[in-house]
């Protein structure tokens, strides 16, 4: 554990600290002072989101005031019953009476609650009546959406210019990208607002939980598992989230977006988008030439690869192995294609074949066997990695790239 | 030693053992792990640990028995024991209890999930991840993991299996009457017989295991079923086998002599184990080859 | 706050008012093998307690690091990688290596004290007991220096990600095997000693209360304990054995994992707090000067807690997608723990209600459990609203919430009983001023390290992040200042108790004023064998 340089500057330090200071010691004020809402669970932007809400503050006020009825009789008592005011102390040690009210009446209080709470409860197990179906894939570290109904399916990962900032030691000031930071990613999920849209939560390794809080949503993500979820967005906006449960290395960098948007403007984004991914599907496997290889390659082991295998290839002795000088990367070719292809059970090293395109495949193999000292001088073509794919003893799974053609 | 009278409690002093046990169980462990890890020496540290084990136990229960011999316990002491013996069992109960709920749990909850059956997400679970997959117990999963198996039956070896353990704990009872009656050759010999009866149950389940392995395709890897199939009966086939070697103990001990028609705390002590073992086999005949 | 001495609770004999009872042949043997040895119940509840407090140490200095990473946006210090084998580590050394060994080293030298028996029902099994678990921690810290580092998938486990880990996967198992047998030979110990050795005329109605509840915790711990040892036996088994109950491919379900270990984990949190109830039961009466207010309805409310402890557990698991039916039941249930729970602080209030209170440390340390427990239980009844909870679920509220029942809670009744009962265990009385400066400032730092994490988790924040955006940094650095002040008041709690053994004001036999119980009637120091024979009870108060 070595203290690197802060990257973050401290913005007239003291003076934030000493804001900080005051307003700890004076907590309940300084909270009215700051701004109740920014601290609170936020309202969102859904009917249910709102019933939450409402649940929410009702159980806080009701736990405020019995908090204040019991500290309120002991203060009481501490100030009036000290053996320093010359008090004798009563004997008395039992009574059923006051036993009685006070085992019924948290109970009647407990019905209270919990009667709204099965209330929201039911409304949110129904899953009836969905409009549109949304499969959410968590992977380590980012989200597949796949649109059931529309045919379009990507990857959505957090923002690569973030993905740098926040790595230690990296020395970009975090300010840049004031409320956004951890927050943006590559790809928004777009959905429209007014429709029911169904959620199925699913994850290809490790339990993953998807969670927008606008939305009032959090569902595990569970490998093998499909988990519902639903939502019906009242108002156009972007959402924020992030995976909720504990995934690995790099689980506090999932973030989620949500882009709601109406439902025409969704029609015109959803038919770009699938004209988009088309184009690509054409070209994927057309030949590069090696430095196209390498610069694409060098931008998906950076997204993909390099939490494990790490910048500069020198992996995590015990954890990970190094890419600069393995066997694999500056050995047989097909052996390298295929360990990414299929990765090894058992092991963080997930199989790829699902997750990246024959390009990126392709491109990141290349980049593997002639960086970090690896200096190979072999390239791979996409073609080779279609080739593999079908060769390979079990078949890989194919990339979805989720488009019906 | 201190408590002098005759009816104190014995507190024994300069215990030497434990930190034995404690120092054979971190070898124990130390090694186990490392060999699961093919890491070197591991095989060989483990077997050193569980020899340091061995010999503790020698060395503790060697103790005990010449202080219980020598008359150093009174009543109190003894029933602390046979709570001690109590509580012990009881924590076996729910380490079984845990497999148990596993699998009851995949049997009515995960299996129906994956094969599209309940609520919830259940049905888009299997439509959309396991198309075609339905489930039916016994299952090694939607990815077949293992390969084609064959059930395990209930009848043959498994029913001859509870008829022995059933008989194990009569011929046990026996004895013990015949030790409630100060007869300790009687007890000695039905006691033989309900070691012998334990030995051919573990030989037999050992026969089992290498006919699920090379007949029916049966593994530890065979998905859940194969899972909880092996390790509960294994779990069970182990405890059978450390009870069957208490009872023996306790049987080469009535041979030396020991015990009375009064003090036998020994015995019974194993006596409870075997009826215990007997009980989660029964559960295990039911849940695991029956139903 | 100093004392005015007329009105504390110090009754002051002169010293030496009692011979030293210890008349015994063997007194305590010397050097290194008499800690090894012993079956002295008093020597063990030592080390017990002495072994606690490292771990103490060990387990915080891990949530400094915690703390330091968090106390800006970004990744200042630790890897991502190390920061959660920090989280994963620190929450199993506080819970398995310093709130259990405390509770057990608490019940080693009070309750053959409280219940007039020679010593535990099984002394050398006592020893074994504790020596158990410097080995276990030995291994399960070890995996920290190892190549693939400590493990790093939470205190929960949960696969498949804990089967990611490194070759420390098999050692972190083992080290919970090994705690296992302890925790579960110690609670036996206990049971027994409690059924057995009692001397005559204590009856159960007439036990007091720190018995009782350790004698309820003992169950919960020989029933989940196993439970646990099969969880973590079925994960080494789907990572080296090929099984597959964790793995949906084979059949077998990942979330089956949390329904085994929350079946285990939630009993855990009351073994964790139902000592301490007892501790609180204690001493509330004596500053108060009045007995503790509905005995037999404590006996019964803890009784109940226990009870719906094991069939709560799926709280945990709100968001891992249960039929509705299952939701509803759990969160009822839940909710109903706080009835006998809410008895349990309603008789403390009246307890002190039309007493004679003094503010002695321990007193201090009670009444600021009864507080900050009760926040954290009402904040733990907020998080039993399943709707509410899934929103709550996995950020810094729920580490808000068990942090308030943990620290100020589980914490504040070790350090309560620890000022209690430290005369009776060294012969002197500790530095009153010291104590309650420590509890000052322990007070305000507490509150100020945990409160804020409320807040920031409703905002959005989620548990278990080395980095977050920068609308949490304020109170993030807020927390982490609290962290450091209450770390590091605790230095000031083991200078007061060095003092304390090393000298200090001669305690009396009775100590506190208001004292009621088999241990005040015994010398300070209390010898090294109490009630060889048994005390004749009529004399006395035992509880
Ligand atoms: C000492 C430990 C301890 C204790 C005592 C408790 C006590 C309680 N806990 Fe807590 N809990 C933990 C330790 C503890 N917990 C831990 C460690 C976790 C997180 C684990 C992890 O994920 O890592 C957790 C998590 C946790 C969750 C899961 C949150 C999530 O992950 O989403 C829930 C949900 O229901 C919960 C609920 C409760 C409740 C209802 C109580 C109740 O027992 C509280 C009862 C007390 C009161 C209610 C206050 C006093 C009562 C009154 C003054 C009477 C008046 C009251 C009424 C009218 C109702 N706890
Ligand atoms: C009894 C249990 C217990 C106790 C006492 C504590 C005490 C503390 N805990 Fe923790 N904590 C847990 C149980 C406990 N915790 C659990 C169960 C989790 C969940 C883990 C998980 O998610 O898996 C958790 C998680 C947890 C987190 C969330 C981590 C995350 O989600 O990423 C944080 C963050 O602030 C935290 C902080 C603290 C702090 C600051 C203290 C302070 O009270 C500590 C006080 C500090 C000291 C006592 C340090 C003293 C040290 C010095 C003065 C330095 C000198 C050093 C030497 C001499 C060696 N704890
Ligand atoms: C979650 C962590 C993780 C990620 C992300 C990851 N790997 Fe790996 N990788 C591993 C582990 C662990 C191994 C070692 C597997 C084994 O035990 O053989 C490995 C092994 C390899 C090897 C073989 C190295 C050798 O000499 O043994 C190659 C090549 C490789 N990975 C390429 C990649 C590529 C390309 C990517 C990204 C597209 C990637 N990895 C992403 C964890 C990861
Ligand atoms: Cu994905 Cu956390
Ligand atoms: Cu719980």
């Amino acid at each position: 554990m070595t203290t690197t340089d802060h990257s973050v500057p401290t913005p007239a330090p003291l003076r934030h600290l000493m804001r900080l200071l005051v307003g700890s010691c004076a907590l309940l004020p300084a909270l009215a002072i700051a701004g109740w809402d920014e601290l609170n669970m936020p309202v969102g932007v859904t009917d249910l989101s709102a019933d939450v809400h409402g649940l929410h503050m009702r159980i806080f006020y009701v736990c405020c005031a019995i908090g204040a009825a019991v500290f309120g009789v002991m203060i009481v008592s501490m100030f009036l019953h000290r053996k320093s005011r010359g008090v004798k102390p009563a004997t008395f040690h039992e009574s059923t009476k006051v036993e009685i009210v006070w085992t019924v009446v948290p109970l009647l209080i407990l019905v209270a609650m919990a009667v709204p709470a099965a209330k929201v409860l039911i409304k949110m197990e129904d899953f009836s009546d969905s409009e549109m179906s949304i499969k959410v894939t968590g992977y380590q570290w980012r989200w597949h959406y796949d649109y059931l109904d529309e045919g379009i399916a990507f990857y959505s990962a957090l923002d690569a210019e973030q993905n740098l900032a926040r790595q230690r030691g990296a020395d970009d000031a975090l300010e840049q990208f004031g409320d956004t930071y951890l927050r943006e990613v590559d790809n928004e999920l777009v959905v429209p607002t007014g429709v029911k849209i169904r959620f199925l939560n699913t994850a290809a390794d490790v339990i993953h939980s998807w969670w927008v809080p606008d939305l009032a949503l959090k569902k595990d993500a569970i490998p093998g598992f499909i988990n519902e979820n639903w939502a019906t967005i009242n108002e156009p906006g972007v959402y924020n989230g992030k995976c909720a449960e504990l995934c690995g290395r790099d689980h506090g960098f999932m973030p989620i977006v949500v882009r709601a948007v109406t439902p025409e403007e969704f029609q015109v984004w959803a038919d770009e988008k699938r004209a988009e991914t088309l184009a690509a599907i054409e070209t994927q496997h057309d030949p590069r030439d090696l430095p196209t290889l390498l610069a694409q390659g060098e931008s998906v082991y950076g997204a993909n690869c390099s939490t494990c295998h790490q910048a500069e290839g020198q992996g995590i002795p015990g954890m990970f192995p190094a890419i600069a000088g393995s066997d694999i990367a500056t050995g047989d070719i097909d052996a390298h294609v295929a360990m990414v292809l299929h990765g090894v059970d058992g092991t963080p090293m997930n199989a790829w074949s699902g997750a990246l395109t024959d390009a990126e495949i392709a491109a990141v193999v290349t980049y593997q066997r002639n960086a970090f000292g690896n200096d190979t001088g072999d390239s791979v073509q996409p073609l080779d990695v279609r080739a593999a794919r079908s060769t390979a003893l079990n078949a890989a799974t194919e990339f979805d790239m989720g488009v019906t053609q | 030693m201190s408590s002098t009278g005759a009816n104190a409690y014995y507190v024994p002093h300069a215990a030497r053992w434990p930190i034995v046990g404690s120092i054979g169980l971190f070898v124990f462990f130390w090694g186990f792990a490392n060999w699961l890890n093919d890491r070197p020496l591991g095989k060989e540290t483990f077997f050193l640990g569980a020899i340091v084990l061995v010999v503790m136990m020698f060395g503790w229960f060697g103790d005990v028995i010449r202080e219980s011999e020598s008359g150093t316990y009174n009543n109190q002491v003894d029933t602390s024991f046979r709570m001690c013996m109590m509580w012990f069992i009881f924590s076996e109960v729910m380490f079984f209890a845990a497999f148990f709920g596993a699998l009851f749990y995949a049997r009515t909850f995960s299996g129906p999930w994956i094969g599209g059956d309940g609520g919830g997400g259940a049905p888009v679970t299997n439509e959309l991840l396991y198309q075609g997959f339905s489930y039916v117990w016994p299952t090694n999963g939607p990815s077949s993991l293992g390969g084609d198996f064959q059930q395990m039956g209930w009848f043959g070896l498994p029913l001859i299996n509870t008829l022995l353990l059933l008989t194990s704990g009569v011929t046990c009872t026996i004895a013990h009457h015949a030790i409630q009656h100060g007869d300790r050759k009687k007890m000695v010999r039905w006691l033989g017989a309900t070691v012998a009866l334990g030995f051919i149950f573990v030989g037999l389940q050992a026969y089992e295991y290498y006919h699920a392995y090379h007949g029916l395709n049966l593994k530890m890897s065979s998905g859940i079923y194969g899972s909880t199939f092996f390790m509960l009966t294994g779990f069970h086939g182990f405890h059978v086998t450390m009870g069957a070697i208490m009872l023996l103990v306790v049987m080469l001990r009535g041979m030396k002599s020991h015990f009375t028609a009064k003090n036998h705390f020994a015995f019974e002590a194993a006596a409870w184990y075997w009826h215990f073992v007997d009980v989660v086999w029964l559960g295990l005949f039911i849940f695991v080859y029956l139903l | 706050m100093t004392t005015d001495s007329s009105h504390d609770g110090v009754v002051h004999h002169a010293p030496g008012e009692h011979h030293d009872h210890d008349h015994d042949h063997h007194g305590p043997a010397y050097g290194l093998m008499r800690w090894i040895t012993t079956t002295n119940h008093k020597d063990i509840g030592s080390l017990y307690l002495w072994f606690s407090l490292i771990m103490f140490f060990i387990g915080g200095a891990m949530a400094l690091v915690i703390r330091a990473e968090l106390f800006q946006p970004g990744i200042q210090i630790v890897d991502p990688m190390f920061f959660n084998s920090m989280t994963t580590m620190h929450a199993l050394v506080m819970i398995f290596g310093v709130v259990m060994p405390a509770f057990v080293g608490l019940a080693n030298w009070m309750i053959p004290m409280m219940i007039g028996a020679p010593d535990m029902a099984l002394p050398r099994l006592n020893n074994w007991s504790f020596w158990i678990m410097p080995f276990a921690f030995a291994i399960l810290l070890s995996t920290l220096f190892m190549d693939s580092g400590g493990p790093a998938g939470g205190w929960t486990l949960y696969p498949p990600l804990s089967l990611q880990m490194g070759d420390s996967f098999a050692f972190v198992i083992f080290a919970i095997h090994f705690m296992g047998i302890s925790s579960v030979m110690g609670s036996i110990n206990i049971v027994a000693t409690i059924f057995n050795m009692r001397a005559p005329g204590v009856t159960f109605m007439k036990m007091p209360m720190f018995v009782w509840t350790w004698l309820i915790t003992a169950y919960l711990l020989i029933a989940t304990i196993p439970v646990l040892a099969g969880a973590v036996t079925m994960l080494l088994t789907d990572r080296y054995f090929g099984t597959s109950f964790f793995s949906a491919a084979g059949g077998g379900d990942p979330v089956m994992f949390q329904h085994i270990f929350w079946f285990f984990g939630h009993p855990e949190v009351y073994i964790l707090i139902l000592p301490a109830f007892g501790i609180i039961s204690s001493i509330i009466p004596t500053f108060a000067r009045k007995p503790l207010f509905g005995y037999d309805s404590m006996v019964y409310a803890t009784a109940s807690i226990a009870f719906l402890s094991f069939i709560v557990w799926a709280h945990h698991m709100f968001t891992t997608g249960m039929p509705l039916a299952g939701s509803l039941f759990f969160m009822m249930s839940t909710m109903l723990i706080s009835v006998p729970t809410g008895v349990k602080v309603f008789n403390w209030v009246a307890t002190m209600w039309r007493g004679a209170m003094t503010f002695e440390t321990p007193m201090l340390f009670a009444i600021g459990f009864v507080i900050m427990f009760t926040i954290g239980g009402l904040s733990g009844l907020m998080l039993a609203i399943t709707p509410a909870d899934i929103q709550y679920h996995d950020t810094y509220f729920v580490v808000a919430h068990f942090h308030y029942v943990l620290v100020p809670g589980a914490i504040y009744s070790i350090m309560a009983a620890t000022y209690y009962w430290i005369p009776k265990w060294t012969g002197n009385m500790y530095d009153e001023t010291l104590g309650k400066w420590h509890f000052w400032i322990s007070t305000v730092f507490v509150n100020v390290l945990f409160f804020p994490m409320h807040f920031v988790g409703l905002a959005g924040m989620n548990r278990r992040i080395p980095d977050y955006s920068l609308q949490f940094a304020d109170w993030n650095m807020v927390a982490s200042i609290g962290a450091f002040g209450f770390g590091f008041s605790q230095l000031l709690f083991v200078w007061i108790v060095i003092k304390c053994v090393r000298g200090g004001k001669q305690a009396t036999d009775e100590v506190w004023e208001g004292a009621r119980g088999l241990e005040w009637t015994v010398p300070s120091p209390a010898p090294y064998h109490t009630f060889e024979t048994a005390p004749d009870i009529t004399k006395y108060a035992v509880r």
